[in-house]
């Protein structure tokens, strides 16, 4: 089973657990074991099938977007590493101003 | 405080952003650490995804927790914007924002940003959190 790091933001679907465990071997396989077992926390992560824009997936600090997004491989004891985004700032960003639920990934602006 | 309102000025035009640690559970900033705006924009910031990681791994390994995310707007007022409430996902952090748009002057305001509700807290400057509730005649106001 990898190790899931669960951001504070998502929490409340894991009964306030920092971190639980998941299986699969590819990114996509835990994000949908995931579910199975704290419902609605895939939700939070795809978008359309893929991975939020201002969400972060690390595989054994790799971040997912350079090493084959919800193809990368995981492995028995990975580490998995979800990070909201920090950005933000002063531009409208069309997701954002259609009121679209984004999380997670910390930007700003 | 003093020290993001350096971070902002030395980044303008372009925003600035980062974040000040402290001790989970403590509401305490005490850690300043200024961060890289990745998106090198004077109308958006973003961490880096890399800086992103380790910035979590530290505080995790101090058991710290980002108090204040901070970020200036530079043409605009020291309010959130539409996009700092659509991507605020720390729920429990003060939002610190700094406007540079007035050379000589700034403004800084703080706050939460919940489910997309804004809600604006004072900001009360003291010397060292040692003596932040000891009386407001001992605390030495830089404010």
């Amino acid at each position: 089973m990898a190790t899931v790091s669960v951001p504070t933001i998502l929490r409340t679907h894991t009964g306030g657990e920092k971190s639980v465990e998941a299986k699969g071997t590819t990114v996509g396989e835990v994000i949908d074991d995931l579910e199975s077992r704290h419902s609605g926390i895939s939700g939070r992560l795809l978008n359309d099938g893929k991975l939020h824009r201002f969400v972060n997936i690390y595989v054994d600090d790799e971040d997912i977007r350079f090493s084959g997004g919800l193809d990368a491989p995981v492995k028995e004891n990975s580490t998995f590493t979800i990070l909201p985004a920090v950005a933000g700032g002063a531009t409208i960003l069309p997701a954002v101003a259609g009121g679209a639920a984004i999380l997670p990934a910390v930007a700003g602006g | 405080m003093d020290a993001i309102v350096a971070h902002a000025r030395r980044d303008h035009p372009d925003e600035a952003c980062g974040v000040v640690a402290g001790p989970e559970g403590s509401d305490r900033p005490e850690r300043f650490v200024p961060m890289l705006n990745a998106a090198r924009s004077p109308t958006f910031y973003e961490f880096d995804s890399g800086d992103l990681l380790r910035l979590y791994r530290d505080m995790d390994s101090r058991d710290e927790v980002p108090v204040v995310i901070y970020h200036s707007h530079t043409a605009t007022e020291a309010y959130p914007s539409r996009t700092d409430i659509g991507l605020a996902q720390e729920p429990e952090a003060h939002y610190v924002l700094v406007s540079t748009r007035e050379p000589e002057a700034h403004e800084l305001r703080s706050f939460r940003i919940v489910d997309g509700v804004v809600t604006e807290e004072q900001v009360e400057v003291v010397e060292t959190y040692m003596f932040a509730h000891t009386g407001a005649d001992v605390i030495p106001d830089k404010g």
